[in-house]
């Protein structure tokens, strides 16, 4: 058993939450680069170059890359044998997401109810926490601020085993065939395949921690990956919309078993800033 | 061939009619920002016949909630919001004078048809390349509706404000004819 004060997870929330919105990783740049090369349009090589530039002038003016900086969305990965001491672990995340926004000058965009009230709670709290215990002593700890443009075009649909793995094809090439420019485009598509209704969402949503240089470690999803990304890059709307052939830089499935009656699917789209950093105390 | 124009607001006419979508714009002068709750203040002085708290005429609107400006900066990462959320309110102020709109992403056909009958035009700026746009701006201060926070209404000084255009006035739309083009 290891012994862990919730104080220090404050100080590692904070700074994820200002790394994950000054830094785009690696991976993000490498990819556009790559599609660069490709872009026939030239108003969308204009933009593909417009978004490297604003990457590293964010790195170096340390500001947000996207002036919407997120919902906090914080996964937590705890070790079964870590115990937890010293207050309340749920506000020490809170008070991580507060100190964060507050240091980094990043936009607090929470508001207290969703359709009512709708007052801003001024600290960008409550995170959005997911919880999973795992073997191990360790906490890791991934917070992956989520931009509504782009979450506003997600999708789930509870789906027949009958309209198999073509019908899901076609669900989510729809999906950002529909959304446009307005999930800000280049996209990352996320797919929860599996579970049950809610899962299904949860599994999208995760699937976009991977780093888009990985390919799915299963060869049977990565064929459907590829496939996905190729129909969706045929669409024609390009960067920002525009028109062009980078409309999404990737594609991630994670799947899980589900009942025999069932097959729920849900696209979680995410823009260009597909911003995610994670620690491990 | 897309073009690249420079703009001065107030915007003239003459110089609106030569614009085509895919040009590159670079805009400076005084411009102003408005989201959602903005828009609706806004159309509801019109409705009641009141005074807006700037002069509309010739003017732009870009559609933004920027973040908290850094200290010695004039203004936080400031790239554009989803437009079709002021679509309801857009015409409104077309008709009051306004004669171009910021944002990103795709407007309605109604949109569409109040910038032809107005001669006004629409800007895509580049969602997400929010510092690149923040650079271009050098001043700004809150005109109106402060209790909005990042919604509030500000004035800003920009300089080669970059975007491109998505709708002329003419009514063609980049989101379709783009699309239509390189769709396989
Ligand atoms: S969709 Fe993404 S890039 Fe676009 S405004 Fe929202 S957070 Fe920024």
């Amino acid at each position: 058993m290891r012994q862990i004060d919730v104080k220090e997870i404050i100080p590692v929330i904070r700074k994820l939450c200002i790394d994950a919105n000054y830094y785009i990783g690696e991976d993000v740049i490498k990819k556009i680069k790559e599609f660069y090369e490709k872009e026939e349009s030239e108003t969308g090589k204009e933009v593909l170059s417009i978004l490297l530039e604003n990457y590293e002038l964010s790195a170096k003016e340390k500001m947000p890359i996207c002036q919407d900086t997120g919902v906090a969305v914080v996964f937590i990965e705890l070790g079964q044998d870590v115990h937890l001491v010293g207050g309340d672990f749920v506000e020490a995340i809170n008070e991580g997401v507060r100190q964060g926004y507050k240091d980094g000058y990043l936009r607090k965009s929470m508001v207290d109810d969703p359709i009512i009230e709708r007052k801003n709670t001024k600290d960008n709290t409550p995170a959005l926490i997911y919880t999973d215990i795992v073997p191990g002593d360790k906490i890791k700890i991934t917070v992956a601020p989520k931009g509504g443009g782009s979450e506003n075009m997600s999708e789930v649909k509870m789906m027949k085993a009958a309209d198999g793995i073509e019908g899901v094809v076609d669900f989510v090439v729809d999906r950002i065939s529909r959304s446009g420019g307005n999930p800000c485009p280049p996209v990352v598509v996320g797919i929860g395949l599996g579970g049950d209704f809610e899962q299904s969402a949860l599994l999208a949503k995760k699937s976009l921690l991977r780093s888009l240089d990985q390919k799915n470690p299963d060869p049977k999803w990565a064929k459907v990956e590829e496939e996905i990304l190729e129909k969706i890059n045929n669409l024609g709307i390009g960067p920002q919309g525009l028109g062009g052939r980078t409309t999404a830089l990737g594609v991630f499935i994670l799947s899980k078993p589900c009942h025999i009656a069932s097959m729920p699917v849900a696209v979680n789209v995410q823009c260009h800033a597909a911003r995610h950093k994670s620690a491990v105390i | 061939m897309p073009k690249t124009k420079y703009l001065q607001t107030p915007l003239k006419e003459d110089e609106l009619a030569q614009l085509q979508i895919g040009d590159k714009v670079f805009i400076t002068g005084i411009i102003y920002t408005g989201r959602d709750a903005a828009h609706k203040r806004l159309v509801e002085l019109l409705e009641k016949n009141e005074e807006l708290p700037f002069d509309i005429k010739g003017q732009v609107i870009y559609y933004v909630g920027p973040a908290p400006a850094p200290p010695g900066k004039p203004i936080g990462s400031a790239g554009p919001t989803t437009s079709y959320r002021m679509d309801p309110y857009a015409p409104a102020l077309l008709d009051a004078g306004l004669k171009a709109m910021i944002g990103k992403g795709p407007r309605s056909q109604l949109v569409i048809d109040s910038m032809v009958k107005n001669k006004a035009v629409y800007f895509a700026a580049i969602g997400g390349a929010a510092v690149v746009v923040a650079e271009s701006i050098k001043e700004a201060k809150v005109i109106a509706y402060e209790d909005l926070g990042t919604e509030a209404i500000r004035e800003l000084r920009v300089e080669n404000f970059p975007c491109i255009v998505a709708n002329d006035i003419y009514g063609k739309d980049i989101y379709q004819e783009g699309v239509e083009k390189y769709k396989r």
